[in-house]
């Protein structure tokens, strides 16, 4: 049981929770996930840690409602528990002095990218930030990007904030202007697929955080196998992070479109 | 160990002398009352045995023959006094029965339905000797288990004073919770850390409602805590908490039993369709987070056309909940033949009942999926058997050019699992084999680290309930002594 001691609203469907968990805040790491369930009967659902407070022992959420799972933790508000929660899991990202780093990121993998992207400056990297939203409202955590980062740009398909344009658009600009030594690229599976055909015609190294289904998230399932150069790797416990230049986005989609239809039903049984 | 003294006493003496071997040997073996197999087909969570009555348990206790040298306890890894129980359930004290169990084992009523009897204490029974049945202990062990739990009178083993020296015990399965009696009994400090939710590990997620129910085993569990075993759940050692974090807490032992974690797949083309899942993750899905249920939030296919690749006990219960979860053709496909099969006699028995198809000598080399990316057909390679393997059985051989194509919706490949690698991962010093299991000394159960020891299939890679709890007991002895001596 783990005690929910803030909620922010980002924008209606993106809500930032801090939630009590001294044991995970402290081992936890830049890349690190946890497993998430919410109520008796609920599924556990893998979620990257955003950030954590080991003063106050907490850890910080960013949740995107979208299905059954991640609507009932955003139904839930401060003084609530979440009903299991495990972590930290995965590997945690590698952090080294690489020189000019672009860190490409959209919707909700915006929030994960935040301790990455401080991490990568604190090991002496030049910092670029690219965010990505569909519109103005949906861009989360630019203020903390700033923080960390050397520079920002702001990506929004309509043009309502920044330049207009995708996430390759911002991250083509720079590849085009100096030398960039990796790309750190979190979001959806579209996107890092984009992201990553980019990059790898201009041959910059590329790291891609998954998010894959998962159900125990220890290694134990299976579930969220992909191939990466050809061979299957576990996320859970070989990732998330692998060089995305190897990873077959295709797969992936497919494998996360498994049970779109069975989710469906629940989410109109929920309504 | 078997008690010379019980064995000699008064009640036990008389009745050995009521009746004579002869009359005894000629008891037929008893039935296991089963439901029956096309109504069980489609009942998720029913037990399929239903259990022997008082009188059933009593005539077959009848039939044992008190031996003096009791062959069926060299077959048992966690040493019953199997005689003195039966003989208590002859003579009526099914407590006195369930208690003889408890002493030495901490999961009798799991052990009573998952054990490979015929491998073991029935594998070696004297009956076999003669050419006669083996007398039923499995069944038996169920019975005073089940008949002590349903009496209310549960009884809790004794233990020695507290000597308040703390142990730590990574993994709640089998080996991890017959370790944690045995220490508890001993007198020490003893805290259970899981990474799951549920206490139990694969005993929960693994083994399916109706041949193990979760209640059954959570009352082993509780009778475990009013023996003052301490557990924690969702907590990963060697993630959450590391190893030193525990000793710096002043646990001056710590057990692994992290069990087997990665799923093993055959790295053929297709393996990854939606569809195509590891029997972990099939069988997790309906046991641990009861994903068949309407109102549970993990979503589970319920494939019409399912195929179940491998030959175990894990592989008779993923094609067995299949075909309760609604599959209309529900198949085993096995490279070798039934002879070769690891799975229990009584399994691959019930599953037969419940119309499952074997496909025994065929191999799969393909799957075969549509536009969306889900499993669709598969093809199967024909085999024949040829020279006995290195594991000492035949070995399949492929019959070139032979193949069939056969309709699946579902896939679940159940052809073993790979020793979990967190914990050989995040400690320095461990020695891990080219397999990654820990190696151990394999009468102690002691690692390259002394403070650790470990058992199970984290040290086996692959093995069974029983054989995971015997680890556990010899790990607590020798822990045990390792302490004492400082």
């Amino acid at each position: 049981m783990n005690k929910i001691v803030s909620k922010e609203y980002f924008s209606a469907n993106v809500i930032k929770f801090e939630v009590e968990a001294p044991l995970i805040a402290k081992a936890r790491k830049a890349g690190h996930f946890v497993m998430v369930k919410v109520g008796l009967k609920g599924e556990r659902i893998p979620l990257t840690i955003a950030d954590a407070d080991l003063q106050k022992g907490t850890i910080t959420l960013v949740v995107q409602k979208m299905g059954v799972s991640s609507s009932k933790l955003c139904a839930l508000e401060v003084g609530e528990y979440i009903t299991d929660m495990v972590g930290p899991l995965g590997k945690a990202t590698h952090i080294e002095n690489f020189g000019t780093v672009v860190c490409a990121c959209g919707g909700v993998g915006t929030a994960p990218m935040l301790p990455i992207v401080a991490a990568l400056k604190k090991a002496g990297n030049k910092v670029v930030t690219v965010i990505a939203a569909r519109t103005k409202d949906l861009i989360i955590l630019e203020e903390q990007m700033r923080e960390y980062s050397d520079e920002v740009i702001v990506m929004t398909d309509d043009g309502s904030y920044g330049n207009k344009g995708l996430v390759t658009n911002g991250v083509e600009s720079v590849i085009n202007r100096e030398k960039v030594d990796l790309c750190v690229t979190i979001g959806p599976a579209i996107m890092m697929k984009f992201v990553s055909l980019l990059t790898k015609k201009y041959e910059v190294p590329t790291l891609a955080s998954l998010n894959t289904i998962m159900v125990d998230g220890t290694g134990m399932c299976g579930a969220c196998r992909v191939s990466v150069g050809g061979k299957t790797k576990f996320v859970c416990v070989d990732g998330p992070e692998f060089d995305a230049h190897l990873v077959d986005f295709d797969e992936m989609l497919m494998r996360l479109g498994g049970y779109r239809d069975i989710e469906r039903e629940d989410m109109a049984k929920m309504a | 160990m078997q008690n010379k003294e019980d064995r000699s006493a008064a009640w036990r003496d008389e009745l050995r002398k009521s009746m004579k071997a002869k009359e005894r040997t000629d008891i037929p073996r008893v039935h296991m009352p089963e439901l029956d197999p096309v109504y069980r087909s489609h009942s998720r969570v029913e037990e399929v045995n239903l259990g022997l009555t008082a009188e059933m348990a009593m005539l077959e206790a009848k039939r044992c023959l008190d031996c003096a040298n009791p062959t069926c306890m060299l077959g048992c890894p966690v040493g019953i006094d199997i005689p003195r129980f039966v003989k208590n359930i002859e003579r009526g004290e099914f407590l006195e029965a369930a208690k003889t169990l408890k002493e030495t084992s901490a999961l009798p009523a799991v052990c009573g339905r998952v054990c490979p009897q015929e491998k073991q204490c029935e594998g070696q029974c004297m009956h076999l000797k003669m050419k006669k049945e083996p007398v039923a202990v499995g069944h038996l062990e169920r019975f005073a288990a089940d008949y002590e739990r349903e009496s209310g009178n549960i009884s809790v083993p004794e233990t020695a004073p507290a000597n308040h020296i703390k142990i730590a015990v990574v993994g709640s399965g089998p080996a991890g919770l017959a370790f944690a009696g045995d220490m508890a009994k001993f007198g020490y400090e003893v805290v259970v850390f899981e990474a799951l939710h549920e206490i139990g590990g694969v005993l929960k997620y693994g083994i399916p409602e109706f041949r193990l129910p979760n209640d059954i085993v959570d009352v082993e569990i509780q009778n475990l805590q009013s023996m003052g075993v301490h557990f924690v759940t969702n907590c990963v050692v060697g993630k959450t908490i590391s190893i030193q974090d525990l000793e710096d807490d002043g646990f001056k032992g710590i057990f692994v039993a992290s069990g087997a974690g990665l799923p093993r797949f055959m790295n053929i083309k297709g393996e990854n369709l939606v569809g195509v899942m590891s029997s972990n993750e099939y069988l997790t899905r309906v046991n641990l987070m009861d994903a068949a249920s309407e109102d549970s939030d993990t979503p589970v296919f319920k494939g019409k056309k399912v195929a179940i690749i491998g030959g175990g006990n894990t592989a008779m219960d993923s094609v067995r909940t299949a075909r309760r979860l609604g599959a209309e053709r529900a198949m085993i496909v096995y490279r070798r033949s039934e002879e070769e099969m690891p799975a229990r006699v009584e399994e691959v028995k019930h599953a037969k009942e419940e119309g499952i198809d074997f496909l025994t000598l065929h191999n799969p080399i393909e799957y075969i999926g549509n536009e969306q990316g889900r499993v669709t057909q598969m093809l199967l390679q024909v085999m024949e058997l040829g020279q006995p393997d290195a594991s000492g059985r035949r070995s399949p051989i492929e019959i070139p050019g032979k193949t069939e194509l056969i309709d699946v919706d579902m896939v679940v490949v159940s052809v073993g699992v790979s020793p979990n690698p967190l914990i050989p991962q995040s400690v320095k010093g461990l020695e891990v084999s080219k397999w990654g299991t820990v190696i151990v000394n394999n009468d102690t159960m002691q690692s390259a680290v002394p403070i650790i020891f470990a058992g199970g299939d984290i040290v086996r890679g692959g093995a069974t309930v029983i054989l995971a709890m015997g680890d556990g007991r010899r790990a607590a002895k020798a822990m045990d002594e390792w302490i004492k001596k400082g």
